[in-house]
């Protein structure tokens, strides 16, 4: 008799282990799962439905690394009633966790290729899976390039490890602000700009795009004048998700579900709905 | 005697430019050499040249009246700095700083007008090139203007 597998729409309990504040307004949590809780495996570029109990449930990428499931990683942002309950949690405190659902970054698709993965903001936190898939499996790959813009040098995310990223001399990784504070040294202007000067052979790279969607459009726009077919471009999108299994219909975008054919899209497939201010 | 034609062919500036116009611009061309921390020029200066960055990194620079210096955006390798070289007043709206040292092309933009002037068609190319230079960075700067990972901004949770 084959094991039954868990109901999705029931959250599983896991306890924090750890809150990182990682800026002034994102935070990163490590959770482990109760003792009897299996974490099931995850694909880079999925998400988790994370309920603080008493407050609600929001969906929120994973972005640990899939080899290494525990703890269980999620970093996000306090913007809303949810995320800043979550901001709040402390260690042994308990939450609830459905997942993961979704679509993946297609890092098996990537496999001879150059890989370029495009990061605004926040948007690093989904990509970061992908980074330690393609990293941990170095030489399928061909030029790995990481391409990040930050509002300030002040929201620059994973500073730690995009230091260690850097120093690799496997690893092409191009940061850039749009607005310069301090005594910042690095590139300014937004990240559109650092397509140009990024070296990958655009007839042979697969580009993977995370970030506000204005930013994700030009960013795609600009990597097809560079010469990379929209076939290989995939973007992660991001809607008001609560089923998390395309039954309930609040994440919906035109035929599809982000919640089930996405988030993790091929650019050919969403491009003319960008711009359909209907949907 | 070694000209600089071969680096003009390879900068992504002259990618395709018309042959037979590469020597009468190289003409107007030399090299140029600037350490970190010195301004290759500053604002409100007359805009005599324009430059093709071949290695290390520019900031561009306004002043605003008690902030001091503001950075704006930065040029570097295969980018193009300036063109207030070729639309009067020519001077330059922006500081240029050396953030890392740079090697560059330099054109003398008074040479580069009159010979523009003296064929259009050479005049039509350039002017071209520079027009989507102007686009490239004014697409960029209206998505800056957006402040699309700001407080407020629809993005990711």
């Amino acid at each position: 008799m084959t094991p039954s597998l868990p109901d999705p729409m029931l959250p599983q309990l896991y306890r924090v282990q750890l809150v990182r504040h990682e800026l002034h307004d994102t935070f990163t949590l490590e959770l482990e799962p109760e003792e009897g809780v299996e974490i099931p495996p995850f694909a880079s570029g999925q998400f988790n439905m994370l309920y603080v109990f008493g407050v609600g449930e929001i969906p929120i990428s994973i972005s640990g690394d899939p080899a290494r499931p525990r703890p269980l990683v999620h970093t996000t942002r306090a913007v809303g009633t949810v995320s800043k309950a979550m901001r709040e949690l402390k260690p042994e405190d308990v939450i609830g966790v459905r997942g993961p659902f979704g679509s993946h970054w297609p890092v098996v698709h990537a496999m001879g290729k150059d890989v370029v993965i495009v990061a605004g903001g926040i948007g690093l936190a989904p990509l970061r899976s992908a980074m330690y898939q393609v990293i941990s499996q170095r030489e399928n790959y061909g030029k790995i390039v990481l391409l990040y813009g930050a509002r300030t040098p002040q929201d620059i995310l994973y500073r730690r490890e995009r230091q260690r990223w850097r120093s690799r001399l496997d690893l092409e990784v191009y940061v850039t602000v749009d607005h310069s504070t301090g005594r910042w040294r690095g590139s300014v202007g937004v990240v559109t700009r650092l397509i140009p000067r990024a070296p990958f052979d655009p007839q042979n790279t697969v580009a993977m795009i995370c970030g506000p969607e204005i930013m994700m459009r030009f960013t795609a726009a600009e990597l097809q004048k560079r010469g990379v077919t929209t076939e290989n471009i995939f973007i992660s999108m991001e809607r008001n998700m609560k089923c998390a299994v395309g039954l309930c219909g609040h994440c919906q975008y035109s035929p599809y579900f982000i919640c089930k054919d996405g988030p993790v899209f091929q650019y050919s497939r969403v491009q003319n709905l960008f711009t359909k201010w209907e949907i | 005697m070694q000209t600089l034609e071969p680096i003009l062919e390879e900068h992504p500036f002259f990618k395709g430019f018309p042959s037979q116009y590469l020597p009468l611009i190289t003409g107007c061309a030399s090299n140029v050499r600037f350490n970190a921390g010195s301004y290759i020029f500053r604002e409100s200066e007359p805009a005599s040249h324009f430059y093709l960055i071949r290695q290390g990194k520019v900031a561009l620079e306004i002043f605003a009246a008690q902030r001091g210096p503001r950075t704006i955006e930065t040029i570097e390798a295969g980018e193009v700095l300036g063109w207030s070289w070729l639309f009067p007043p020519y001077r330059w709206h922006f500081s240029a700083r050396v953030v890392e040292p740079v090697r560059a092309i330099a054109f003398d933009g008074v040479c580069l007008r009159a010979k523009g002037e003296e064929d259009h068609d050479l005049g039509y190319e350039l002017m071209k090139r520079v027009a989507q230079i102007m686009m490239d960075r004014l697409q960029a700067t209206r998505i800056q203007l957006l402040d699309v990972y700001g407080v407020g901004a629809r993005g990711r949770s």
